[in-house]
């Protein structure tokens, strides 16, 4: 069951995110994203990680790709991009060299597999089967890891502010011609 | 045939390296953020597996925080975003070097 449950999320997990790289349309891509991260959630559930699944349903596909999709419509950016175009002069050799570190990565993984892992789990943190995971996750998270939480909050608190000083719409004072392609930077009108 | 954590943990290298390259491949933006979401997303992965590994509620609490950061750095980077494009329509990552001056 769990590797039936296992292969089925696991092929639309890396369809998905293939898909996210491979798409031309950056709406096609948040929608494989979405793919991605269902999958995701499925296998955090079979993992006995329930609340971590509904968050990450919740916030990821609920609010971020949301987003992503907000701000692809309102900037009008949704058309195609040619894929063939390379960005950056070496972008591409680094993704060459990103991909074997990562097949590299996985092979480490494998031929650790036989042996044991070392490290002990925290009896403090242990789970307890008797418990309910998000009764457990809240005792923690405002037990040991309360400074951490509230920190937290606070980065959230600064990145909401963050958001909307960025996203004003610019004054007249800082009024900056579009840039002509291929032309040289604008100065700032005074 | 069992499926043990190490499957788990192969998954998320293979996911986080798709991330990694689709960051490097990709001129717009907002698909560099999803690829970074991506990466983010298997390192995650690799947090449950381990908790659940060992017994241990730890890894579930980082992949928490792990979120929590994340929704942040994507409310802020997309405000970057799209300050950008506001003034440069169809502006790629390669553009933001004319702020060096």
């Amino acid at each position: 069951m769990e590797l039936a449950v296992f292969i089925v999320s696991g092929v639309i997990l890396l369809a998905g995110a293939l898909g996210v790289v491979l798409l031309a349309n950056p709406v096609h891509c948040a929608l494989s994203l979405v793919a991605t991260l269902f999958a995701v959630a499925v296998l955090f559930i079979v993992q006995d990680a329930q609340f971590l699944a509904a968050v990450q349903v919740i916030v990821y596909a609920g609010a971020i790709v949301v987003l992503f999709l907000f701000v692809i419509m309102l900037m009008g950016i949704d058309e195609a991009e040619n894929l063939d175009i390379e960005p950056l002069g070496g972008q591409r050799p680094a993704a060459h060299v990103a991909r074997v570190l990562g097949l590299g990565l996985t092979l480490v993984v494998l031929l650790a597999a036989g042996s044991t892992v070392t490290g002990a789990a925290n009896p403090a943190t242990a789970i307890q089967s008797d418990t309910p995971n998000i009764t457990q996750l809240g005792r923690l998270l405002f037990s040991d890891y309360v400074f951490a939480f509230e920190a937290t909050a606070i980065l959230l608190t600064i990145s909401v502010v963050g958001a909307v000083v960025l996203g004003r719409p610019p004054s007249r004072m800082d009024d900056v011609a579009p840039l002509d392609a291929g032309a040289e930077p604008v100065e700032v009108k005074a | 045939m069992d499926v043990t954590d190490t499957w788990y943990v192969v998954l998320a290298a293979a996911l986080f390296t798709i991330g990694a390259v689709g960051l490097l491949v990709r001129r717009n933006p907002l698909v560099m953020f999803m690829c970074v979401e991506l990466m983010l997303n298997a390192v995650n992965l690799t947090f449950v597996s381990f908790a659940h590994a060992y017994h241990d509620l730890s890894g579930q609490i980082s992949v928490f925080f792990v979120l929590v950061v994340a929704a942040a750095e994507v409310v802020v980077g997309l405000a970057i975003v799209v300050s950008v494009l506001r003034r440069r329509p169809g502006a790629t990552p390669h553009d933001i070097a004319i702020l060096k001056g």
